[in-house]
């Protein structure tokens, strides 16, 4: 019975690291999901552009390939990154690239009539995107911001096969030691499902206290 | 930083074999969640509410865990029970059940949005329950949902270089193991990461003549 405390105690530290993870990578995620999703509405062409590759390319390959390349291939152009380093990068990278199309759609969910009413108030671009466009279409991303977290929390799993100590890294080094199969890989199939229902839940919470104060505004 | 074309010569052949595998194992993977799918929907339509609700929970639960540990599981846990599988088999079920939940809420939506006046037609027309299945509500439901579906199995083969993961031979697992050979990563992992985002941006322009083809609903 001690032995499998031992275990447990392996997984937990695997599900710290894997927390981490997440976290760091929505964090990345959020920031390049606002840039790129605002520069594929941008009035520049060239700002659309570098907005459209960068989605385009990594959306097209899937975010293994993407680690791979980060941990084994950016070494030889001489940028060498821990495997955390390059597991942030290229979860960030990845998911960001997804989250900016919900960013795009929302802000071109909101209707023509909230715009014309910044010219009318005579605020400028930046001003009319902060005070009146994003407010309003934050709430319309934030469900599909929940998805793209779980989807972030799921890609984490990779980041084992480049030797970085997650859950699955972790559920794979007590399958080695213990030849046991079903409980590692059952009890962290467990861990991330309820990591998953946290989320959901952490996102449907902050849903209902954005909406707050906008009953009756919203149709 | 010094790009070999005569090792890409080289390891072309390589390569080749492991795309043959990659595009089985997706052509395989996407029978079998369009299978799974289909049996996920319609069981979570049941009369009995045992088996809506337990189905209901296994596709959530299957979909908020990553698919890496569902593909070791598969492969580590079944032949403590007895079922040997060959990693390609074990990998198949993985992606078709993983993809599968995916798939059946497309099936869901696309059942939803069959007119209730055609299961009342039918009802008058006195065909029986797989009668009205398979000759009204499924004909009309399908085509509108191939787009969707489609989008999943895309998807589905960029996922599809976890398989290396359990040893499966494909792209990923030929270039990992030309690049460990001959300690050359640049050539192997940038050539797999372009032949996805080739397959990628081409599967745009497919989905694009799917979605003008069969995405809209005749009314």
């Amino acid at each position: 019975m001690t032995q499998w405390s031992g275990y447990l105690g392996l997984i937990l530290q695997g599900a710290l690291v894997t927390i981490e993870l997440t976290l760091m990578g929505s964090v990345l995620a959020l920031i390049m999901a606002f840039l790129a999703g605002m520069g594929r509405v941008s009035r520049f062409f060239i700002v659309r552009a570098i907005a459209t590759v960068y989605i385009e390319f990594f959306r097209g390959t899937s975010i293994f390939v993407q680690l791979f390349w980060a941990y084994f291939v950016l070494p030889f152009a001489g940028l060498s990154l821990t495997p955390l380093q390059a597991g942030v990068l290229a979860l960030g990278l990845n998911v960001g690239a997804y989250a900016a199309e919900v960013v795009r759609g929302a802000i071109l969910s909101v209707g023509r009539e909230q715009y014309e009413a910044c010219t009318a108030l005579n605020l400028g671009r930046w001003q009319g995107m902060r005070h009146v466009i994003l407010p309003q279409a934050l709430l319309v991303m934030l469900p599909t911001f929940g998805n793209n977290a779980i989807e972030l929390l799921k890609a984490t799993s990779v980041v084992s096969l480049i030797s970085l100590a997650d859950l699955t890294f972790q559920a794979q080094v007590v399958r080695s030691q213990t030849g046991s199969t079903l409980m590692p890989f059952l009890s962290v199939l467990i861990i991330y499902f309820a990591l998953a229902l946290i989320i959901s839940w952490g996102v449907r919470t902050l849903e209902r206290r954005m909406a707050r104060g906008l009953d009756g505004v919203r149709v | 930083m010094d790009w070999d074309w005569n090792f890409v010569r080289e390891i072309m052949p390589t390569l080749i074999q492991g795309v043959k595998i990659t595009i089985l194992a997706t052509a395989l993977g996407s029978i079998l969640a369009a299978i799974v799918g289909l049996g996920i929907a319609l069981a979570r339509r049941s009369e009995n509410r045992l088996v809506a609700r337990s189905v209901g929970w296994f596709a959530e639960f299957i979909r908020g865990t990553p698919l890496l540990v569902q593909l070791y599981f598969i492969f580590y846990v079944l032949p403590d029970i007895g079922i040997l599988l060959p990693p390609l088999v074990a990998g198949v079920i993985g992606l078709g059940l993983h993809y599968g939940t995916y798939t059946a809420e497309v099936y869901r939506a696309g059942i939803d949005n069959v007119p209730r006046g055609q299961w009342e037609a039918a009802k008058a027309c006195n065909l029986n329950g797989r009668h009205t299945w398979t000759h009204i509500i499924l004909p009309q439901a399908i085509p509108p949902m191939i787009p969707a579906l489609a989008n999943y199995f895309i998807a589905m083969f960029k996922e599809t270089p976890l398989l290396s993961a359990i040893t499966v031979l494909e792209l990923m697992n030929q270039a990992k193991s030309v690049a460990n050979t001959y300690y050359r990563y640049i050539e192997p992992m940038t050539l797999v990461g372009a032949f996805f985002l080739v397959i990628s941006l081409c599967s745009v322009v497919l989905l694009r003549w799917l979605e003008h083809r069969y995405g809209r609903i005749e009314r």
